[in-house]
């Protein structure tokens, strides 16, 4: 079957989601890629070391890719005719997504987890009530069938290919949908291991109470060596960076060990990190729904629960 | 500058929400709340109108019901709302509601469309850009921070590792997160005014699209099937007796992260 894969440029290589389309598109035959963006020699390395054969390239410049990268990829769809079209959970990914979905007339699902491609129609599993329900799919149009998968449904593995071939997308003609300019971009660099790498995550939601408080989630994590991650309530009150942000909207964790403070377990925290391994919880209210998940959980005070915690690994 | 919002009617997410066994949708009741994410849009249309001596329009599709929701978007200061209602669109997936949704805006000639980045109970995340595509318009996407720049409108766009600023000229499409504004509280005279706001009804044939355009025979995919999940095995729960943390030392040996 032949699959098309978004990806696009971060400072460390190809989007992480990128690589872990490309694991479940080279099981289904040979893989190209539609890069949105400024490329190198080393993303074009670590793509074809995932798999990729085949690179189709749109230069970016300054312009919000999403608009020209859609209608470059409609004119490469008309002319390759893969059947699977394959975007991360990016900003830039769902952008794309949607305005392509619109410009070709078919559909697209999203928050995907997984993909049936052995079934006809393709047939597309979605978790929903903070993934304790499974909802299966099928796309009764026909192709490119339009799919947008989770962080972490697949498993993003080196098979040591060659360099792809790079070449460029089809041009695209300007239009007003196309205006939109990116003047500056700003990197919110965080310490320590990345969230979504990291074999220890420390969150801390709103029940941490004020954002001086997460000091102690911080030094937490400094001791064991983990990332410190966060629920939106916190993010969106300008607490911590968006980049911390665990969830439906945020980022998928799957660590060895979560640590949930002051956090509720909303359904859509619960998404993002009900797969980790060992699931740990402080929360004052013994009936928050993050006990549900938690393999220990700590009915307390968070302000008196944490401080001993850290005093007793000795930081 | 004028305004349309698209925003959504939802069951209660307090309450438990019920799927038909057999389409596998959900069930809608008839007084739907504001979908909470919704507020948001709504505050930074307030705010671009105020300071433009402009207008506010919702848009919205999908049963009317009691027009509850609607009503407590109208109580924030919105001036009017077109509810395009019509049993003939249940069952319509991202891509029927944004063509529906397009059709409805083509007619306000608005300068400024603004959605939310997903929906409560949908979560699709695709609609408004969908929407933008269908209207030609460029789209200031995932916004955390709104201007207006005279000609156009800059945003602060959130990204995977921090944010951009964008920017793009009238008319335009923007999504705004949750963090982007603190939205207001309807006051006393917001909800009294609300009664009286005008609702406008359109069906699909009166947006110029016929009944098997949309709804699920439009839509271009079916659900088949809702199944559980395979359930996490419950854990043990300790209450802190001065002594709890002891319990996560513990825990964190066995899991050899100490
Ligand atoms: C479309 C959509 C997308 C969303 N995406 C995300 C997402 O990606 N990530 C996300 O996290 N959320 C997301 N949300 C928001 C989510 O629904 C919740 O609102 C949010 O997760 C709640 O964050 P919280 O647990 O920090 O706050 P709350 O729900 O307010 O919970 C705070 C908890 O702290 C406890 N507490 C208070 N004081 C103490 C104390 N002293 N000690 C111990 N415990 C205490 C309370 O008992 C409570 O359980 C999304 C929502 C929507 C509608
Ligand atoms: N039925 C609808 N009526 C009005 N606006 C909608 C509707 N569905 C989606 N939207 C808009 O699109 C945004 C994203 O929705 P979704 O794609 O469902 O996640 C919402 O926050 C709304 O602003």
């Amino acid at each position: 079957m032949k699959t098309l894969v978004f990806a696009e440029g971060t400072p460390t290589g190809p989007s992480a989601s990128s690589l872990e389309l490309l694991a479940k598109a080279r099981e289904l035959g040979d893989p190209s890629v539609f890069f949105a963006g400024e490329g190198s020699d080393a993303i074009w390395a670590a793509l074809g070391a995932h798999g990729a054969t085949t690179v189709h390239h749109l230069e970016t410049a300054d312009s919000l890719p999403a608009a020209s990268a859609a209608a470059s990829m409609a004119a490469l769809i008309e002319a390759e005719a893969p059947e699977l079209v394959l975007f991360g959970p990016n900003p830039t990914d769902r952008d794309t997504a949607g305005r392509l979905s619109a410009r070709l007339g078919v559909p697209v699902i999203s928050n995907a987890v997984d993909i049936d491609a052995s079934k006809t129609p393709i047939t597309v599993t979605n978790e929903i009530l903070g993934g304790t329900k499974l909802v299966d799919t099928e796309f009764t149009a026909g192709s490119p069938h339009l799919v947008v998968v989770r962080p972490k449904s697949f498993i993003a593995t080196e098979v040591g290919g060659e360099a792809p071939t790079v070449t460029a997308a089809p041009a695209t003609e300007d239009g007003p949908a196309m205006s939109a300019r990116v003047i500056e971009r700003h990197e919110e660099a965080s310490a320590g291991p990345k969230l979504t790498e990291a074999d220890v995550i420390v969150s801390g939601g709103r029940g941490m109470g004020a954002p001086e408080n997460f000091e102690i989630i911080e030094r937490l994590a400094g001791r064991l060596g983990a990332a410190v991650g966060a629920t939106r309530a916190v993010v969106d009150a300008g607490w911590v960076p968006y980049s911390m942000q665990v969830g439906q909207t945020g980022k998928t964790v799957k660590p060895n060990v979560y640590i949930a403070c002051g956090i509720s377990g909303a359904m859509q925290h619960l998404v993002g990190m009900k797969d980790s391994s060992v699931i740990i919880a402080v929360n004052k209210d013994e009936e928050a729904p993050i006990f549900g998940v938690a393999d220990l959980g700590v009915v307390g005070d968070v302000h008196n629960v944490l401080p001993k915690l850290l005093e007793a690994l000795g930081e | 500058m004028k305004i349309a919002v698209c925003v959504k009617q939802i069951p209660d997410p307090a309450t438990p929400y019920s799927l038909d066994p057999e389409t596998h949708l959900v069930q809608r009741p008839e007084d739907q709340v504001l979908d909470d994410t919704d507020r948001y849009g709504i505050e930074v249309a307030l705010q671009l109108a105020e300071a433009s001596e402009g207008s506010v329009v919702l848009v919205s599709m999908g049963p009317a019901g009691t027009l509850q929701g609607i009503r407590q978007a109208l109580a924030m200061g919105a001036d009017e709302a077109v509810v395009v209602s019509d049993p003939a669109l249940r069952g319509s997936d991202a891509l029927v509601t944004a063509r529906v949704l397009a059709a409805a805006i083509r007619r306000l000639d608005a300068d400024v469309v603004i959605a939310g980045t997903e929906s409560t109970d949908g979560y699709s995340g695709v609609v408004p850009q969908q929407v933008a595509e269908l209207l030609d318009l460029p789209a200031l996407t995932f916004a955390r921070k709104v201007e207006a720049t005279g000609d156009g409108i800059r945003i602060e766009r959130q990204t995977t590792t921090g944010y951009d600023v964008v920017e793009a000229p009238l008319p335009v499409l923007i999504s705004v997160t949750a963090g982007a504004v603190e939205p207001r509280y309807p006051t006393f005279k917001g909800i009294m005014q609300a009664k009286s706001k005008t609702v406008e009804q359109p069906t699909v044939a009166d947006l110029g699209m016929t009944p098997d355009e949309v709804g699920l025979d439009g839509s271009g995919q079916r659900v088949i099937e809702v199944r559980p999940a395979p359930a996490r095995s419950a854990g043990t729960k300790v209450v802190d007796d001065g002594e709890a943390h002891l319990a996560i030392v513990e825990a964190l040996e066995k899991a050899k992260v100490i």
